[in-house]
């Protein structure tokens, strides 16, 4: 999300690395650099004067000036301002289980409210809560349709009222929840603009109804300038406790984060990174000031995979690497693996150094992962444990019942080739992920 | 009330706050210097138009105040608004209006963008207008992914007094649309509009089922879509330059239907995305009634900002 920054401050640095020492009127021509990159990633023009401000009076200090390496050191100060601008000393309260907790969802209109709701619905029970969604947004044509919908997916009660009073709504719903034990009520309300009046004085009505627990707000990655506008207006009005960021799976480089951050003062509690509802991560303001400044999400690619493959399946095809016995079934197996850690793209994101200009013209298609399956799939088990065996004859029958063609065939098998060599190596220490991988 | 005097007022707002700040900056500093430029630099910023564009702006500003030594708020002021209004003008003098009123039958509107920008909403503004003008109007659910898309364009046609075709959740886009592009051709409808489902420009997958949306829809008029339209949410901030890119990649766009210019937010993306792809604004969204889409105009539109 955050590449097209990252690759600017790179360009920078190096400008600014390469010279070893640094004069007042280089680093101040590497500042307005950043300036002008954090502004195109749409960091509220106010928030980037404060803070080329901090980090020019801490760059102009002895530290940098002494120091063998001053563009490095620069790069550590954006790093530590990006962090602290990013981090929360607020310590979030968790919500109580043994009574009915209550969130507040609001924002503007196609922030994605409702999808986070059905998210965090899911999110909740899966950590031992018992939600329920309550649908109050009585406005928009098919809103508590969709949050029905949502519902139904994950099974989850969705309360809804036949009137257009959304306290009377609230006040069923708080009802309904205690006499069905529910310990977590979670209300979608009607996207709102900052400065419609009748809307504003209705959520907090709302809110004075509820006295909910947490009060969150989502906010579009892709968002402008105008974020701080918005957010300021319903922190203002609404004393909001946290923060949804949604849609990070795009390309936006997301300065909003920065922005709602900056002028709320109040945590981003979630990040919302997929269409599906199980996409919602914790928010690492450590762990996107790294992705920044081009030192890849290594944490979280960490954590994903730890989630899908088992320690000791992990061990055994270490083994089947170092002895070179690694197959095509293991190739299928990993792929699948590598699936389930999400949209691969995302993954290859993650990764350091992915934001040079090679893994940027990598696309991943994941059509291409369905073919390589078929392919697989259509050899006998004897050829996937034994590929040297697959001869011209052989690779025409694997090529018609894939229903693919011979070049594939012919392009899997040196994929797989090339990769067994890489991942040998990789078995070995060597950390070089480069484009042998993903050539397609 | 007339397109420039409602436009005008909803966008009262900004143009106060606008005019109100230059002054003010200009009044405070008593002089221009590169202290104001940057003031001024931070208010382009301020509304969206983006480094690139901002840039442009300030140094023909600069060129302007150097040579014409200008040395007051008001001078300043109205060299900056005639830059912008110029430069806008020779971008849209050859561009035209979304036609209400086609003579080509089936006409087919084809909606596209990331999720949330309103594209739902726009294509029942966009149905009333055809209506008024006494067109027979279908709409296609063409976004069979997000749950209650279809039911909410139902709503939608029900209001209006239009017909909708759809199919259930999950079916394939194409489907549907190859579908309702029959009963178009057969039952003589004027005007097909067409949603598609939100899409991250970051999806190859869902950028290539644009593509063969296209493709479907030329099975049965060939020279269809005959507009393809990119809603834009005025809140959206530089992203909207690489949505508008990728989205280009895989269909060709007539024109930007730029939503939710009521709110705070400038939507100055639309001026960035006209100039480094040159697709237009053709309308923009300024209200949540049935009747709050306007045709783009752009001398109003920068008069309306900095009269």
């Amino acid at each position: 999300m955050f590449e097209s920054l990252t690759d600017k401050l790179n360009s920078v640095f190096s400008k600014l690395k390469s010279r070893g020492k640094l004069s007042e009127k280089d680093i101040k021509s590497g500042l307005r650099e950043i300036r002008l990159a954090l502004l195109e990633a749409d960091v509220n023009y106010k928030i980037v004067k404060d803070f080329i401000k901090s980090v020019e009076i801490k760059s102009l200090g002895e530290r940098v000036q002494k120091s063998l390496t001053p563009g490095q050191q620069i790069v550590k100060i954006v790093n530590e301002e990006l962090v602290q601008l990013m981090t929360c000393d607020v310590e979030e309260k968790p919500l109580p289980k043994n009574r009915t907790s209550k969130l507040l969802i609001v924002g503007l209109q196609g922030s994605g409210k409702t999808t986070a709701c059905g998210k965090l619905a899911l999110h909740y029970k899966k950590n031992g809560y018992e939600p329920i969604l309550v649908a109050a947004d009585v406005y928009r044509p098919a809103a508590i349709k969709q949050l029905e919908m949502l519902g139904k997916s994950i099974d989850i009660p969705v309360y809804t009222e036949d009137t257009t009073k959304v306290t009377r709504i609230a006040k069923g719903a708080l009802k309904y929840a205690a006499k069905e034990f529910r310990n977590l009520v979670i209300f979608d309300t009607a996207g709102r603009l900052h400065v419609d009046e009748k809307m504003m004085e209705e959520v907090e009505d709302l809110a004075k109804v509820i006295s909910p627990d947490q009060i969150l707000y989502v906010a579009d990655a892709m968002t402008g300038q105008d974020a701080v506008n918005s957010a300021k207006e319903f922190n203002e009005r609404l004393d909001l406790t946290g923060i949804i960021l949604t849609k990070l799976d795009g390309d936006a480089r997301g300065g909003a984060a920065l922005s709602v951050r900056a002028v709320t003062g109040k945590p981003i509690s979630f990040v919302s990174v997929g269409e599906k509802l199980s996409d919602l991560e914790a928010f690492h303001p450590d762990r996107i000031a790294s992705r920044i400044l081009g030192m890849g999400d290594m944490l979280t690619l960490i954590e994903k995979a730890e989630a899908v493959f088992e320690e000791d399946e992990a061990e055994k095809l270490q083994k089947k690497l170092q002895k070179n016995l690694f197959t095509l079934d293991d190739f299928l197996d990993q792929l699948r693996k590598m699936q389930n850690m999400g949209p691969m793209d995302e993954i290859l994101k993650m990764l350091p150094g992915s934001n040079s200009k090679l893994m940027k013209n990598i696309k991943v298609d994941e059509n291409e992962i369905k073919h390589i399956e078929a392919i697989i799939l259509a050899m006998t088990l004897k050829e996937r444990e034994h590929p040297d065996i697959i001869n011209g004859s052989r690779r025409h029958r694997i090529a018609q019942g894939s229903g693919t063609s011979l070049q594939r065939v012919n392009q899997l098998l040196k994929q797989f080739d090339q990769m067994k060599k890489m991942m040998k190596r990789f078995s070995k220490g060597h950390f070089d992920m480069g484009k042998q991988m993903f050539p397609m | 009330m007339s397109i420039v005097s409602s436009l005008k007022k909803k966008l009262a707002k900004t143009h106060n706050s606008f005019i109100k700040r230059l002054a003010e900056i200009v009044q405070l500093s008593g002089r221009v210097d590169e202290e104001l430029i940057e003031d001024i630099e931070d208010i382009l910023i301020q509304a969206d138009l983006g480094v690139s564009i901002t840039g442009k702006i300030t140094s023909r500003l600069e060129e302007q105040i150097r040579l014409q030594k200008l040395s007051k708020t008001e001078q300043v002021y109205k060299a900056l608004e005639n830059i912008i209004i110029t430069i806008l003008h020779d971008e849209y003098k050859d561009v035209d209006a979304i036609d209400f009123n086609p003579e080509e039958k089936p006409y087919v509107l084809l909606f596209i963008g990331v999720n949330g920008v309103g594209k739902t909403t726009t294509i029942a503004k966009c149905a009333q207008r055809f209506k008024n003008n006494g067109k027979k109007v279908l709409l296609v659910a063409g976004d069979t992914f997000r749950a209650a898309a279809i039911e909410q364009l139902e709503i939608w046609a029900k209001r209006i007094g239009v017909t909708i075709i759809g199919q259930e959740y999950g079916s394939d886009p194409s489907s549907v649309i190859f579908n309702a592009m029959q009963s178009a051709k057969a039952q003589s409808y004027d005007v097909v509009l067409i949603d598609t489902a939100g899409r991250l420009h970051t999806k190859i997958n869902l950028m290539r089922e644009l593509e063969k949306i296209k493709r479907t829809i030329q099975k049965h008029i060939s020279d269809a879509p005959h507009q393809v339209l990119l809603v834009v949410d005025a809140t959206t901030g530089q992203n909207g330059v690489q949505q508008a890119k990728k989205f280009l990649e895989s269909i060709p766009i007539d024109g930007i239907i730029l939503t939710k210019l009521d709110g705070t937010a400038k939507g100055g993306v639309a001026l960035g995305i006209k100039d480094s792809l040159q697709i237009p604004i053709k309308a923009i969204g300024v209200g949540e009634q049935i009747d709050d889409l306007k045709d783009f105009d752009a001398t109003e539109f920068v008069k309306a900002i900095f009269e």
